[in-house]
């Protein structure tokens, strides 16, 4: 009763030569609902060149989800600023070049949307581990980040343009602590 | 008529009496320890591991997040143990020599699956999904512990069917924000029953004598 002669997740077979009672789907196999033949959502890409422009509608919630994913997935590296000054990369991984240079800020969405399916260089591919409506949020955070490092000051709204030229001050709260872990402060606040 | 006892047998029955009860008294003792201590739950025992794994490391040290390896634990019943590609991500690079990460690169070579033993588990006969937890207000740590200075992984609670009771009699006991549930350093506030009530409220986590019935976890 303990262990019923059934398959659970992750349970090894004795039966298929590879151990796995999990079996890959034959090649070729389509499942219901997952014809995926919306290039621009599922390749990045129309025609062949990379798109431009967000083929998910654009939602605070999309946001939202896209930071918690990037801050999971791929701040490790990229640290959450942007940087790439991640803690896997104090560690010894390769740098990864910042988001915040005018290349990348040119790139169409596609490019990134190609480099978390695909890989890039150095950088491995999260294909299995970020499913494509989670890349799409990721790519639209990146988006935010990049112009939270570069926003005009034109952006700001008229009542507080005043503040632009007073200290960056941070919750008292925050100074004479480390950082709490995964929070990497950008350099110019660190406490 | 000579008497049929000596004087003395007053006090063996005395003694016989009084070692009759320890015995028992220790037999049930040993009784209970073994079926409620870690020898039958295997609570706070490592087991062998092909990679000496580290969370006390990858968790504690790096702050990972526990979605970066256990991707399915939000969506599914089971939390998924990662693949080997997910180590290589970092490892293709990092103690990349390291004979302690021979059998990850062997792996990923041969593409034969890595054998992790596995260190939590309850009978085919309950019914357990991690996705309804996470989805009410329970983290990972209410069960499994403190993940992120384990330098080897170890059940840290016994996984009996009265420690599931205990939490389902009363959720508000443990429940937290849902923004939290990933934290591995969350400290329950002061007002804890308080906040408990209004999460069950907020969450519409069942009553308990709902989740108590024994068809939840056994059907
Ligand atoms: C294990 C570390 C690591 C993680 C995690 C990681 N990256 Fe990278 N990334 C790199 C490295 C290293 C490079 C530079 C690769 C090169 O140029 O060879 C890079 C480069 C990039 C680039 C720049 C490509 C270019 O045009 O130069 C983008 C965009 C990018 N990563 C996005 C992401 C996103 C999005 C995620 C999360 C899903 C992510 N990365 C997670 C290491 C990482
Ligand atoms: C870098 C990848 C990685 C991260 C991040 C990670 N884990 Fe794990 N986890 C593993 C691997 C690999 C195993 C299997 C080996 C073992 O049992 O130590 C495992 C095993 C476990 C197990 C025991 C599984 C069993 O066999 O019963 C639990 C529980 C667990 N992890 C919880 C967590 C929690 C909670 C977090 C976040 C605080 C977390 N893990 C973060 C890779 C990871
Ligand atoms: C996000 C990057 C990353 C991932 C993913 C990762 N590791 Fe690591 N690992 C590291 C780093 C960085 C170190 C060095 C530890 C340190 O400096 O504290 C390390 C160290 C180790 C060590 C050396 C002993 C120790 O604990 O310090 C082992 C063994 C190990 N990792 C196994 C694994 C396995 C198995 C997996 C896959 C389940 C995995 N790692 C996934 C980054 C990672
Ligand atoms: C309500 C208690 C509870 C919570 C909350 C919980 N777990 Fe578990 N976990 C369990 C139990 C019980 C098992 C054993 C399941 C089995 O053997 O079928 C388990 C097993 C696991 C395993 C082994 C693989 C599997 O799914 O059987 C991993 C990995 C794991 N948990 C990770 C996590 C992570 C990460 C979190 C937080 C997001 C978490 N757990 C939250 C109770 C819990
Ligand atoms: C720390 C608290 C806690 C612990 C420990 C716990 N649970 Fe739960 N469990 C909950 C909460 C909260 C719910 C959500 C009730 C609801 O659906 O509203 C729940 C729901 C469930 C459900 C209902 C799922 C459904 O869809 O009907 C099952 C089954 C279950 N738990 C099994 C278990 C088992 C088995 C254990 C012990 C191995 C366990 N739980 C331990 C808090 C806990
Ligand atoms: C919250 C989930 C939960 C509920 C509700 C629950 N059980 Fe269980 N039950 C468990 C778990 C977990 C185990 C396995 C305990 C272990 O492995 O030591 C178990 C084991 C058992 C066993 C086997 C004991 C053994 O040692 O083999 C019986 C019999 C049982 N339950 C009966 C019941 C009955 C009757 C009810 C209703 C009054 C009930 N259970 C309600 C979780 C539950």
């Amino acid at each position: 009763m303990y262990n019923q002669p059934k398959y659970v997740p992750m349970r090894p077979s004795t039966f298929f030569r590879d151990g796995r009672s999990e079996r890959p789907a034959v090649p070729g196999t389509v499942a219901r609902d997952e014809l995926n033949d919306n290039d621009a959502v599922y390749q990045g890409r129309v025609g062949g060149s990379l798109v431009d422009t967000l083929p998910v509608p654009l939602t605070p919630e999309l946001l939202a989800r896209g930071r918690e994913r990037y801050n999971i997935f791929c701040a490790p590296c990229h640290a959450r600023v942007g940087d790439g000054n991640g803690m896997i990369v104090q560690r010894g991984f390769s740098r990864p070049p910042t988001f915040h240079q005018d290349r990348l800020r040119n790139a169409p969405v596609g490019h990134f949307f190609d480099v978390i399916t695909h890989g890039w260089g150095a950088m491995p591919d999260y294909a299995a581990q970020v499913p494509v409506a989670d890349r799409w949020a990721i790519v639209a955070y990146i988006r935010a980040l990049q112009l939270s490092q570069h926003a005009p000051a034109s952006l700001v709204p008229a009542d507080h343009q005043a503040d632009l030229n007073q200290p960056l001050r941070l919750p008292a709260t925050e100074f004479g602590k480390a950082a709490p872990h995964g929070v990497d402060y950008p350099k110019e606040v660190q406490p | 008529m000579p008497q049929l006892f000596p004087h003395s047998a007053n006090s063996s029955v005395r003694v016989s009496l009084v070692i009759l009860v320890t015995v028992v008294a220790a037999l049930a003792w040993v009784g209970v320890s073994y079926q409620y201590g870690p020898y039958t739950t295997r609570q706070g025992q490592t087991r062998e591991q092909p990679v000496p794994f580290s969370h006390a490391h990858h968790v504690g040290g790096l702050g990972l997040d526990c979605r970066y390896c256990h991707t399915s634990v939000e969506g599914s019943s089971f939390a998924g143990i990662p693949p080997t590609k997910t180590c290589m991500n970092c490892h293709a690079q990092i103690w990349s020599g390291s004979s302690m990460l021979a059998p990850v690169r062997d792996s990923f070579r041969t593409g034969e699956s890595i054998r992790w033993t596995k260190v939590h588990d309850l009978p085919d006969f309950v019914y357990f999904q991690h996705d309804i937890h996470i989805a009410k207000g329970v983290g990972c740590q209410s069960c499994h512990g403190d993940v992120d200075r384990m330098p080897l992984m170890y059940q840290a609670k016994s996984l009996q069917m009265r420690w599931c009771l205990d939490c389902h009699r009363a959720p508000e006991k443990y429940l937290r924000p849902k923004d939290q549930i990933f934290n591995t350093e969350y400290t329950y506030p002061a007002n804890q029953l308080a906040l408990g009530r209004q999460l069950i409220q907020q969450y519409h986590v069942r009553s308990p004598q709902d989740i108590t019935s024994c068809s939840t976890c056994h059907h």
